[in-house]
């Protein structure tokens, strides 16, 4: 067709896909946080090149990474969950709480139980949101306040202790596989699972049409209910497992546990590239914003900056992000329409 | 057919629609709130003891103060299809920069103005990505939260400066003489009463919920939208900067995280109080009523033994509750419109 196609090295796939992933919006991201690692561990190479700081900066950004590639998936289809925090809360406790009321439970059906009462709450969000057409901000802002209220009712000033969980549990927070953290190679697959499910399957693609313009999918016969109960049940559940893993990794849980995660997660997503107003970004963007985060906040002592900075940091990042993503927009928009006046 | 008939028959019509005037000027959202918060208080009268206490007006009235005061412009704001989520972490912002004032040797009322000033700084900073730059208020105010906060945190570390002049602390805690009013309340309706002429009795108020229910033709009818949503955010934050002045005063502590969350709470409260997150909807004296309601549940909750968290998870309902059954009745409405146009049908089907 046009000069779009023939711009980027023209045949040679190598080259093409190269080009691909130079532009994409995930590089610059990434790029960012190859820098702050660089910079951390050339103020002090016990950064990177100690045991103990190569698996806490795979291991720190794990759960949060397991949110927010939840929260990219209801980001892209042009909503939002302010109320991951609080189901990681509940579940967290529940886990340890099977663990104490239930002596000799398989971790497994702990993590069942996890997912389903998180993919429960979601459906209580998505089943709100899809069917009194009210904004996602305004329930989950709601079910925040709801769920917190019975984590801490239920919680009491009680916690969960490291000593109530049983030691090959507690293995799973804290165990590696050929010197990765088993948390991230877990956080790892559920990024991968859900970047191949947005990709390659029409119902993952049926998200992003949601997103770009709810009304059009709608007339176009999409099941648009349907896809944002279930984007809500994802986001859900996956806060679910994450506090699962959250009583493996800390072993205390109090009612305070995934306190704020919301913004957090959020944060990350929207520093990786998935566009609030819906229908962009990738779960890849949401996963490396989310280690962005959680990176600076490690590497900000070591090169001389106390962490109380951390979250002007993070403002920073959120509002460069946006502001990028803005510019970006409209210089794709100008070159679309020269495209359109130089066509005869 | 003349016209007089013809008014007539459209007179006709449309009472067969409409619902009778006591009925709408009863059942608006406003008035349901409004109503609300005589049964709580009529209720907890009753029920609950020590509650019909002054003490304890006295207490709800300074303690929900910077919700009160925030609400105000967060309506405006709301009203046009924006949102100020940052407006929290400009409290904890503006209370710092009190603190750090007084400590650096101010006379107080000059680091209180410092402080509002730095919040009117702030609320231009939103306002400016948002118009000017052209991005959705959601994320700007996530990321403005993050950097409020951030800076505020960052300024005074764990510490908190507590030794405020007694004189200012003391008068945040008067009372009117000779009432349970806080004397906090004096200001509060000054500002209430700005913001409700401005929203209810001026050009630029209808503008705003011009804005709010079609942008593009408030634009084509003559109004600068970005001009006008710059100020409602530069408010916002002026008003934020003199509740964290507020705020540092009546419980003599600056610290970095004052007033985390805060945004929540005003944003079910202003829901609450009936302004649609769809813009375009809304009234002040709703949103008054509706924090109020709030307070006054919570307050009496928590005299009657109930704890916090409950508390919680009943404002949570409160505010779902509130939007879905707005949904719920709007969608009634249509079935009940529909039906009548059928009934009608089949009235004139008969005829001929």
């Amino acid at each position: 067709m046009t000069a779009v196609d023939t711009k980027p090295a023209a045949g040679n796939p190598v080259l093409r896909s190269i080009g691909h992933v130079l532009k994409a919006r995930e590089t610059g991201i990434a790029i960012a946080l190859i820098a702050v690692i660089v910079v951390a561990t050339v103020s002090n190479p016990n950064f990177l090149f100690s045991s103990d700081g190569f698996r806490d900066l795979l291991l720190t950004p794990s759960l949060l990474m397991v949110v927010a590639v939840g929260q990219a998936i209801v980001i892209i289809t042009r909503n939002v969950d302010l109320s991951v925090g609080s189901v990681l809360g509940l579940t967290a406790y529940l886990t340890g709480r099977l663990f104490i009321d239930i002596p000799g439970i398989p971790p497994v059906l702990v993590f069942v139980a996890g997912i389903g009462l998180g993919a429960l709450l979601g459906l209580i969000n998505g089943a709100l949101v899809a069917f009194a057409k009210v904004p996602a901000l305004v329930i989950t802002l709601g079910t925040l306040y709801i769920y917190r209220g019975i984590n801490v009712a239920w919680t009491g000033s009680d916690r969960i202790n490291a000593s109530d969980l049983p030691a090959g549990f507690r293995d799973l927070g804290t165990g590696e596989f050929l010197s990765i953290p088993l948390l991230t190679i877990f956080a790892v697959v559920v990024l991968v699972v859900a970047a191949w499910y947005l990709r390659n399957l029409r119902s993952g693609r049926e998200l992003y049409a949601i997103g770009s313009d709810p009304a059009a999918a709608h007339l176009y016969g999409l099941r648009v209910n349907r896809r944002v109960i279930g984007a809500f049940v994802v986001s859900g559940a996956l806060a679910g497992v994450a506090g699962v893993l959250y009583a493996a990794r800390y072993g205390t849980v109090s009612s305070s546990a995934g306190l704020g995660l919301e913004l957090q997660a959020i944060g990350a997503a929207v520093i990786g590239g998935v566009a609030i107003s819906g229908g962009v970004g990738s779960v890849w963007g949401a996963a490396i914003g989310a280690y962005l985060l959680l990176t600076i906040n490690r590497a900000l002592p070591i090169v001389g900056i106390q962490d109380f900075w951390q979250r002007a940091v993070v403002g920073v990042l959120i509002i460069g992000a946006i502001v990028l993503d803005r510019v970006l927009a409209v210089r794709q928009h100008r070159r679309l329409i020269e495209q359109r006046e130089e066509k005869p | 057919m003349t016209s007089a008939i013809d008014t007539e028959h459209g007179r006709r019509t449309y009472s067969a629609y409409a619902h009778p005037l006591w009925r709408r000027l009863l059942v608006t959202r406003e008035s349901a709130i409004i109503g609300l918060l005589f049964l709580v208080v009529i209720v907890a009268t009753f029920a609950v003891p020590n509650f019909d206490s002054p003490l304890t007006l006295t207490f709800l009235i300074r303690e929900i103060a910077p919700i009160l005061l925030i609400a105000l412009p967060m309506t405006l704001i709301i009203i046009t299809e924006e949102i100020d989520l940052s407006v929290a972490s400009i409290v904890g912002l503006s209370s710092v920069i009190t603190g750090l004032g007084v400590q650096a040797g101010w006379p107080l009322p000059f680091a209180a103005v410092v402080a509002i000033l730095v919040g009117t700084v702030a609320g231009s900073i939103n306002g400016a990505l948002v118009t000017f730059v052209g991005l959705p208020s959601l994320a700007v105010t996530i990321g403005t939260l993050a950097l409020f906060r951030g800076i505020a945190v960052g300024l005074l570390g764990t510490t908190a400066i507590s030794d405020f002049p007694e004189f200012w602390t003391d008068l945040t805690r008067m009372n009117i003489p000779g009432t349970p009013m806080p004397l906090i309340i004096v200001p509060f309706l000054v500002l209430a009463i700005i913001f409700g002429v401005l929203l209810h009795f001026t050009p630029f108020g209808r503008s705003l919920y011009a804005i709010g229910l079609n942008k593009e033709a408030a634009a084509f009818s003559g109004i600068n939208v970005g001009l006008t949503k710059f100020w409602l955010f530069v408010m916002s934050g002026a008003v934020s900067g003199y509740a964290g002045v507020y705020f540092t005063l009546l419980y003599n502590n600056a610290r970095g995280d004052n007033a985390t969350g805060l945004e929540l709470q005003i944003i079910a409260a202003v829901l609450l109080g009936g302004v649609s997150i769809f813009g375009g909807r809304g009234a002040l004296p709703g949103v008054i009523a509706g924090v109020l309601l709030i307070g006054t549940l919570s307050s009496a909750l928590r005299l009657a033994g109930v704890t916090s968290d409950i508390i919680n998870v009943i404002t949570g309902v409160l505010l779902v509750a509130s939007v879905v059954s707005a949904s719920f009745l709007a969608w009634l409405r249509t079935k009940r419109v529909a039906a009548i146009g059928r009934k009608k049908g089949r009235a004139e089907a008969s005829d001929g």
